[in-house]
């Protein structure tokens, strides 16, 4: 999955989440570029991320991501991890 | 809408809560505003609007106030000025294990231990004493979940100083407090926790970060569970199933397989799971749940399928019987329609999803859950909260009785030449009466599910009709209604303003189980007469047209009535002097008088 795919993805579940067909992110997209995304929000996106990309973030980092590129950087992490472990399966 | 019905799929609630909640809101129907207040021991953000959907689905409109961060017991104890102004209809209490304040440490004598449990249920019971005194309104609690973990393996249940013994011992005060409390309803979260699975359940990471008690994926059954309480209580169950027979009630094909080699009973594994199923519909039946038939067979079949020795499901347990080869639609509409309900009051039940499908698509409204194999049947069904039991009233029990009533009614009207002869001969006595006070909670279910024979269509709390019915200004009237083949119970509701010698008729209800039966014209026999003892010379009545009462419409003009006001959305006013009005029943007895 290149950097790319990661953020049409989670375009499509911002998109979702805060049930706005106009919204783009990208790297630097902030909780302050998009109405509604409080820390309540936060809750359910970072959920909807996580179940779209079928991954789990670790706790410590679920509420220190701010910025989409960060998000997508522990997609990329995560997701790579997982590529390992079925090839070791 | 279909992404709320169980088996639903709690994550894509969760997700697409603020879209959902859009499409409910912009799908047009009417919808009944309900005031609840939620009062937290955890955060309750998430529950707040899952909830809402829930109750947006089953068409009631709710507006919130929710308790800052674990602010229950102050918010119970000394309810700020916002609560109070908000005058909650609900008030749900969401705690949880996490709100037990001391738990029993392995030294503590077991007298100490008891005085644990008397604290932690004084708390509580200070609470919901203090809550009915200052908002009259039902309240909802959790009892609470089994701990994540047991300190003593398996002797934490039945030692008593184990978390899981303390727990249990307190959800047992929670049910002796239910049992002698009215208006007060346990949401089962030992159940409901259990039943998702113990370990998903306390997903931990969201009580660290969050301070949720339970996993975000969790929070929509929750959310339906206290749904369903709420539209129960407001009257809003399903009343019956609607059943296919091959492959439904039975294994195999009984035009094709025969008598012999259809599958009900012990003797296998496919015979037992429709056996078992068979047997949770006749628990229904003893409920008061309406059973019916909608299959495509010939009705000489199904009988002798219903009458097979392994059958627990007999013939006569079933108030309506549509055995042929019509679409199932039609016999669906037309099985409503001999038992006097909306169809979207019955549950259809049926294996094959195309014949799920043409129902649901044909009638609005009506629920034909995914119940996947036979051995799924029973969860589906359980889980779906159709006939969710709050009130438990002489009513419900006898309701299938007085529905199989019906039938036989139906039946014998066909042989009298007119009505009033077919009417004379059902032998009806009316009780009618002002409101009491072990009436006021079936008077305001009546209020809530009413919306044919509903002149106003307005929605009344119990505590509103208590209200009234210790209000002098009122003119309040419940009507009973009994006749040869059983109780109908109270099936009529008049309430009217009084000022001066004139009297508002705000509300006028009757359900529909005994149209035509004159019911009505006794009705205001009664309140004519109230109105003399009172002195009040001119009685006003009003019409509000909905989508489901126009068979009311011209109500008042069948009283004697003149129309003096009609404005462009067609609301109507009415009014008689009382001096004109002549008695208009002549077939019912009323308070034990000779016709």
């Amino acid at each position: 999955m290149t950097r790319e795919d990661v953020f049409e993805k989670l375009n499509e579940v911002f998109r979702d989440v805060f049930d706005d067909e106009d919204i783009y992110v990208n790297g630097a997209t902030t909780s302050k570029d998009i109405e509604c995304w409080d820390s309540l929000m936060h809750i359910t996106l970072i959920s909807e991320v996580e179940a779209a990309f079928d991954i789990h973030f670790e706790m410590k980092d679920k509420m220190a991501m701010k910025t989409v590129g960060e998000m997508a950087d522990r997609i990329l992490e995560l997701s790579g991890e997982t590529h390992k472990n079925t090839i070791m399966k | 809408m279909k992404e709320l019905e169980y088996p639903f799929d709690g994550n894509e609630i969760i997700g697409k809560k603020r879209r959902l909640r859009k499409q409910l809101l912009n799908d047009g129907s009417r919808r009944i505003t309900k005031r609840i207040a939620i009062l937290g021991g955890s955060t309750t953000n998430d529950i707040r609007l899952c909830l809402e959907l829930f109750l947006l689905n089953y068409g009631i409109e709710p507006e919130f106030y929710e308790s800052e961060y674990s602010q229950y017991y102050q918010d119970a104890m000394f309810p700020p000025e916002e609560l109070l102004s908000f005058a909650p209809d609900f008030i749900y209490i969401h705690t949880s294990f996490r709100n037990i304040e001391r738990f029993p440490s392995i030294n503590d004598a077991s007298e100490m231990v008891d005085q644990m449990i008397k604290n932690e249920v004084q708390k509580f019971t200070s609470i919901w004493d203090h809550l009915f005194e200052v908002f009259h309104c039902p309240i909802i609690q959790n009892n609470f979940e089994k701990p994540f973990y047991r300190l003593l393996g398996n002797k934490d249940c039945s030692d008593i100083h184990g978390k899981v013994s303390f727990v249990n011992r307190l959800n047992q005060k929670w049910a002796e407090y239910a049992e002698t409390h009215e208006n007060f309803y346990v949401c089962d979260i030992d159940y409901i926790s259990s039943d998702y699975g113990l370990s998903a359940w306390h997903d931990l990471e969201s009580w660290y970060l969050y301070k949720y008690s339970l996993s975000l994926s969790a929070i929509p059954l929750l959310a339906f569970n206290v749904a369903n309480i709420i539209k129960s209580i407001l009257g809003k169950n399903k009343k019956g199933f609607v059943l296919d027979l091959d492959n439904t009630l039975w294994g195999g094909v009984i035009g094709d397989d025969g008598i012999d080699n259809i599958e009900i009973g012990p003797e296998d594994a496919m015979g037992e799971a429709y056996l078992e199923f068979q047997k949770y519909l006749k628990e229904h039946h003893q409920l008061g749940i309406l059973l019916t038939v909608d299959s495509k067979n010939e009705e000489e079949n199904a009988l002798e399928g219903l009458r097979h020795p392994d059958s627990v499901l007999r013939p006569e347990d079933m108030a309506v019987i549509k055995a042929n080869w019509e679409s199932k639609d039609r016999n669906f509409v037309q099985i409503a329609k001999d038992l006097n309900l909306l169809p979207e009051s019955l549950v259809f039940v049926d294996d094959n999803p195309s014949e799920r499908y043409i129902v649901t698509e044909q009638i609005c409204g009506v629920s034909a859950p995914e119940i996947g194999p036979v051995q799924n049947y029973i969860r589906v069904l359980d889980r779906s909260g159709f006939f969710e039991t709050t009130l438990f009233s002489a009513e419900d029990f006898m309701r299938s009785q007085m529905y199989h009533g019906n039938v036989q009614r139906a039946k014998m009207k066909s042989r009298f030449e007119n009505d009033t002869d077919y009417l004379l001969s059902l032998n009806m006595a009316g009780t009618i009466k002002p409101f009491e006070p072990v009436l006021y909670a079936r008077i305001a279910q009546l209020s809530n599910k009413s919306n044919q024979f509903n002149l106003t269509t307005h929605r009344y709390t119990r505590e509103e009709i208590a209200g009234i019915a210790a209000d002098e200004n009122y003119i309040d009237l419940c009507g009973r209604l009994e006749d040869r083949f059983g109780d109908n119970g109270i099936v009529s509701v008049v309430i009217g303003h009084t000022k001066n010698a004139v009297v508002n008729i705000e509300s006028w209800i009757m359900s529909c189980r005994v149209l035509r039966r004159n019911m009505e014209y006794a009705m205001m026999d009664e309140f004519v007469a109230s109105c003399k003892e009172r002195g009040i010379e001119t009685i006003v009545g009003w019409y509000y047209p909905t989508a489901k009462n126009k068979m009311v419409r011209n109500f008042y003009s069948l009283h004697g009535f003149e129309k003096t006001m009609e404005d462009s959305e067609g609301n109507t006013k009415w009014e008689l002097r009382v001096s004109d009005y002549t008695p208009g029943n002549h077939v019912i007895r009323v308070n034990g008088r000779e016709l």
